[in-house]
């Protein structure tokens, strides 16, 4: 008895110097860039990142040119605040509104119809963004926000969650909205937008992080520099022409850094959200 | 009009339409009409029709086909890496060996890096893997005597950080799954098999894993899709999308090339189609798969 104990007590050790060792170096690369933002650029690029900070050479020049530089990278980063407060309210209010349609409502080709919705969940949008760079193009929306987030509003896996979330909801209240005479778009604003404010929670977070490191999509629609979200910006400052590492670093920090606050506050939000998708066993 | 929006009959449709809509325009339409450039020479000002000529340049590409092979490698190194090692992860976790706080502490660590986004992640990877003697690979490598290495011009090499990278964002996304997965098992279970006597592995290769099925299944399916579907990573990780000897060139970015950069739409087109249908192709072997499976079960 008293073996095992030991032997528990090794196993256990172990165990904790593993999880610590492990997480360490999963975080290094956030230390390391963070070590980086107060060296210079040209010194990163000859020199590599590095753990420890050598204070005779540190300095807060990326800072100060981050904060005073009149240039881009505020511009970039409110464009990016501003497109994903559009697409999280954007993509809530119209996927609960399909949703509730899908999972209230008996009609012909329900079915057919909502199996397109798993269709477009299990296609890779990177396998569709061509036909769709030339739709938008025909369209007349190249470099426009519109372009960005038409074509996600009414977005597959969101509406999906709804459905699932919407099923739970018990059919009275909706009997009860139409006795009292509100019409059907009455009770899905009066009575079923309240009832779901906790899917949202899930939702927001899953649509604002995607939003907020898209980059693929925007890289083929944006086309001047006004309008730039922070990953496009942030990657046009690598040219060939040698790469600007002094605003890169510290930027690409900055950009980082709201995500990481919000984290902190609301995990269990964040960590539902992304995992969202998974089949509940 | 007033009365027809207000009926109760044309509600349910009213409620789909956005969805029914973007369908349409951003969807079927789209792929319609790549379907149609796939079959023609599109050059500007003018188009010509060139039947499957497109098709027939496509299977005699090489570049094409390493793009293929490219993929599918990295895809299959992504399944071997991220769902044993996330699933044991989460075994860990779930034992609840370590205390509370060690535990949170760990699960956070390892879910941070899935927030950065690619650019980010990218522009950190490239540098951890720069050919100077002192980046930080190559000191790391230093410590056990090894020479130092030109990471991103070998294939080998290059490969090696591109899956670096994919591991440190998704392992504590996919734990997180397989987590949530493990939590929604009965503990009566592993109850009464200690009382029959079952040993810890006993317990996981009878208990554990048949449970945990449906989130491997859920997290290969996304697995599959995503790394078939690389390449933001390869593009950070190389600058853009030319790395010495295509070693870094993927299906995408394949499409990307002779779309936008080469603007060969036509020919682009037909890569595209040809990649749709290996999607669907996989979708259809997967569900029927899962659903044998399920009869199985039965």
């Amino acid at each position: 008895m008293k073996k095992s104990k030991t032997k528990n007590k090794v196993y256990r050790i172990l165990i904790i110097t593993f999880f610590i060792v492990l997480a360490i170096i999963i975080l290094l690369p956030f230390w390391a860039i963070f070590v980086g933002t107060f060296q210079e650029g040209s010194m990163l690029v000859r020199y590599g990142l590095n753990l420890t900070l050598d204070f005779s050479e540190a300095n807060l020049d990326n800072y100060i040119m981050l904060f005073t530089d009149s240039g881009s990278y505020f511009r970039w980063f409110l464009n990016s605040v501003v497109l994903t407060v559009m697409q999280v309210v954007g993509t809530l209010f119209i996927s609960s509104f399909v949703a509730y349609g899908f999972s209230v409502y008996e009609f012909k080709f329900k079915n057919a119809i909502f199996l397109c919705v798993i269709l477009i969940m299990s296609v890779p949008f990177e396998m569709l963004m061509l036909p769709l760079y030339v739709q938008i193009n025909d369209m007349n929306l190249s470099d426009t926000y519109i372009a960005i987030l038409l074509p996600f509003l009414a977005h597959a896996s969101t509406i999906f969650f709804f459905r699932q979330y919407l099923s739970g909801i018990p059919m009275e209240i909706i009997e009860a909205g139409r006795i009292d005479g509100s019409s059907e778009f009455g009770i899905f604003f009066k009575l079923i937008l309240p009832i779901m404010k906790p899917s949202f929670a899930a939702m927001a977070i899953l649509n604002g992080m995607n939003s907020w490191n898209n980059f693929l999509w925007p890289l083929l629609v944006l086309r001047s520099s006004d309008n730039y979200t922070l990953p496009i910006g942030l990657n046009t400052l690598m040219t060939p022409y040698g790469n600007d590492y002094d605003l890169l670093i510290v930027g690409s920090f900055f950009s980082v850094l709201p995500i990481l606050i919000l984290f902190l506050c609301f995990q269990k939000y964040f960590i539902e959200g992304m995992t969202a998708g998974a089949v509940k066993g | 009009m007033k009365k027809i929006i207000y009926s109760k009959k044309a509600a349910p449709y009213l409620f789909i339409l956005p969805f029914v809509l973007t369908f349409a325009i951003f969807w079927i339409v789209p792929i319609i009409k790549s379907g149609i450039m796939s079959m023609e020479k599109v050059l500007p000002g003018q188009t010509n029709f060139v039947g499957l000529s497109n098709f027939k340049r496509l299977y005699n590409d090489r570049i094409f086909w390493l793009a293929v092979t490219n993929s599918f490698k990295y895809m299959i190194f992504t399944l071997i890496l991220l769902i044993p090692i996330p699933m044991v992860l989460a075994c860990m976790v779930n034992a609840k060996v370590a205390k509370g706080k060690i535990n949170s502490f760990f699960k956070s660590s390892l879910f941070v890096p899935a927030l950065t986004s690619v650019v980010v992640a990218g522009t950190i990877f490239r540098l951890i893997f720069g050919e100077m003697d002192t980046s930080l690979m190559n000191k790391f490598i230093a410590m056990f005597g090894f020479e130092s290495i030109k990471w991103l011009k070998g294939a080998v090499t290059g490969f090696a950080a591109l899956l670096t990278l994919a591991c440190w964002r998704w392992f504590g996304v996919n734990m997180m799954y397989f987590l949530s997965g493990l939590q929604s098992i009965p503990e009566e279970y592993y109850e009464a098999a200690s009382v029959d006597g079952a040993t810890t592995w006993q317990r996981f290769i009878h208990i554990t894993l048949p449970q945990l099925k449906p989130t491997i299944v859920y997290v290969l399916t996304i697995s599959i899709y995503g790394g078939l579907s690389m390449f933001i990573e390869s593009y950070m990780l190389w600058q853009g999308n030319n790395s010495p000897q295509n070693i870094g060139l993927t299906i995408v970015g394949y499409l990307y090339r002779q779309g936008i950069e080469k603007n060969d739409m036509g020919y682009a087109c037909a890569v595209g189609i040809t990649l749709l249908v290996f999607v669907l192709v996989i979708n259809i072997v997967q569900l029927t798969l899962t659903g044998t499976f399920k009869k199985e079960e039965k």
